[in-house]
């Protein structure tokens, strides 16, 4: 029997999470690079609908792990959900979306096996017949090729955007659904999670907006955010900023671009002192242009931007907003 | 917590290209230094004692040194320089193995560090431990059955978790205001103690990596990047022109 990989696909709220797809397409260029065989899980209370949804996926078959302790999300009750349905399908291995509720149930569920997660992947490479997981070190200043040392199974999770949702391969009919039921026993989920909420609704929706312009740690001081604004302001473009700047009140939290705050894809995203954390790219790499202003030459920004102006900004901007304002002005 | 190469050093690979080269300037790890504020402020709302711990060579210290002058009352530093190589399990492990002996109630970690970036060392230290957990962290209360916190999720959505203690954390930037250490503080820290493991103390806890890095590498660009380059007034001429005739937004 060839080997397995398994994809474990994400729903909230019995929704599927869009990031899944990307994952699926992981899932099938490895199986094309390794002749290894796909399949796919989806775990909750009531996982079936989704289940289907991706059967209709190239896939070889879906489980549906249902158990009503899996609903709310608890890292108990998930980990041990997936300890019984790999100990059962004994998959090589297992790849999910890097995201915030898998980085909090993987390495427990890892690690109760054994095992480890080689983690917010980017790629893989297939090498004389050695699977390697290629991802970011030091901020996105290094890579790194990284590849197990352990038994199966192994496990590997994918940044946001590493592949294309959208070229997930449709397969010739639908794939077989197994319902797994699991056994939770009480006393293993030890969580109490309340509803899901939103802080008072967002005053500022960024997802929309054409121009950015966007400041992170180089801007230095709380008052210096004005001539960003000021560039802002006669760009006609909306202001936002990395986390750091959020993260120390200098501007709401509501402008945050980045996984923890707004994905956006303006026209034109402007980042003025901005290093470029993969927090902070993953949020606006979907930009039509980027223009990058940062006085270290080998800030991570400058690799995904279309304009790079290595100086201080301090320096730049200020007859940046002159002349801008001189082209408005003359039509 | 944990020394990173500070965020805008310069990154020179070593002669392996293994690792990177160690004559770069090291800073606390963010996210770290927002868990240590976090169990400062929750020490001074309901007493206690915070103890530090960190793993890696001499230089590493120094994370314990200013933990301390801000306020932590005692210090544990893994010393030895192959502590930087073990992945996140194997570090888990050692923690575990130098903090047996210790009764505490809360261990929070940074939610990842700006090196490796796991994201995984504080849950798997949990699960070593067969403790609860919570990722993100951004507000923690004490309640009568253990403790409230909150979790940040994605896309501006947030969620409050009961659990029992003991637990770990994991603390996402921004849950406080950073302190600085005072002169006061820098002085009493040098008479606060810290305890020193050896590899040789935690050698039977941890095995063999689970995960090898193969090769690091400066990564390859996939996008064109044109460089503009002068004065910054010719630099703003070229720039507009660009914004009017070739992007056309302005």
């Amino acid at each position: 029997m060839p080997d397995t990989i398994l994809v474990i696909v994400e729903q909230r709220e019995n929704k599927l999470n869009r990031v899944s797809w990307e994952t699926i397409t992981a899932g099938q260029a490895i199986t094309a690079a390794t002749g290894w065989t796909l399949e796919a899980a989806v775990v909750g209370a009531s996982a079936s609908s989704i289940a289907a949804e991706v059967a209709a996926k190239k896939v070889a078959k879906v489980y549906a792990v249902e158990s009503p302790k899996l609903e709310p999300y608890t890292p108990d009750a998930f980990a041990e959900a997936l300890k019984q349905l790999l100990a059962a399908k004994q998959p090589k291995l297992v790849l999910m979306p890097h995201t915030y509720q898998v980085r909090d149930f993987v390495p427990k569920l890892a690690t109760a096996m054994g095992r480890t997660v080689i983690s917010d992947c980017i790629g893989f490479k297939h090498e004389n017949g050695k699977l390697v997981f290629t991802r970011q070190m030091f901020q996105g200043k290094l890579a790194a090729d990284v590849s197990f040392t352990s038994d199966a199974p192994w496990f590997a999770t994918f940044q946001n955007g590493a592949f294309r949702g959208d070229k997930a391969e449709a397969g010739a009919g639908a794939a077989p659904v197994e319902t797994v039921n699991v056994e939770i026993a009480d006393g293993v989920v030890r969580n109490k999670p309340q509803e899901v909420f939103k802080e008072a609704k967002q005053a500022v929706d960024l997802t929309q907006a054409e121009i950015i312009v966007s400041v992170g740690r180089g801007i230095k001081e709380q008052k210096n955010i004005e001539i960003a604004k000021q560039l802002a302001d006669a760009l006609g473009g909306d202001l936002a900023a990395s986390r750091p700047i959020c993260d120390s009140g200098w501007l709401p939290m509501d402008r945050q671009i980045g996984s923890s705050g707004q994905t956006v894809a303006p026209k034109l995203y402007l980042a003025l002192g901005i290093s470029g954390a993969i927090q902070h790219i993953v949020g606006m790499k979907g930009s039509r242009t980027i223009i990058a202003v940062n006085k270290d030459s080998e800030a991570p920004i400058f690799e995904i931007a279309d304009y790079a102006i290595v100086g201080n900004l301090f320096d730049i901007v200020p007859p940046l907003i002159e002349e801008v304002k001189k082209a408005k002005a003359g039509g | 917590m944990k020394q990173v190469p500070q965020k805008d050093a310069p990154l020179k690979l070593n002669e392996s290209a293994a690792w990177i080269r160690e004559d770069v300037s090291y800073e606390v790890n963010e996210p770290d230094a927002y868990a240590l504020e976090e169990a400062l402020r929750q020490k001074e709302k309901h007493t206690g004692e915070v103890v530090v711990i960190t793993s890696g060579p001499a230089r590493s210290q120094q994370v314990l040194r200013e933990a301390l002058a801000k306020g932590a009352d005692r210090a544990i530093h893994l010393e030895d320089n192959a502590f930087v190589g073990l992945d996140a399990f194997n570090t888990a492990k050692a923690f575990a193995a130098a903090i047996k002996d210790e009764k505490f109630d809360l261990i929070f970690t940074g939610l990842q560090s700006d090196d490796y970036g796991y994201a995984q060392t504080g849950v798997i230290l949990a699960e070593l431990l067969g403790w609860p957990h919570a990722t993100i962290i951004m507000q923690i209360e004490k309640n009568d059955t253990g403790i409230r916190v909150k979790r940040e999720l994605e896309a501006g959505f947030f969620q409050f978790v009961d659990m029992p203690l003991p637990a770990v954390l994991t603390i996402q930037s921004g849950i406080n205001k950073l302190r600085y250490a005072t002169l006061i503080g820098i002085k009493q820290a040098k008479n606060k103690p810290l305890r020193k493991v050896t590899l040789a103390e935690v050698q039977s806890a941890i095995g063999e990596n689970l995960q090898k890095i193969e090769r690091l590498y400066v990564p390859q660009k996939t996008k064109k990047t044109e460089h503009i380059e002068g004065s910054p007034s010719e630099i703003a001429k070229k720039l507009v022109d660009k914004l009017r005739n070739e992007l056309r937004v302005i």
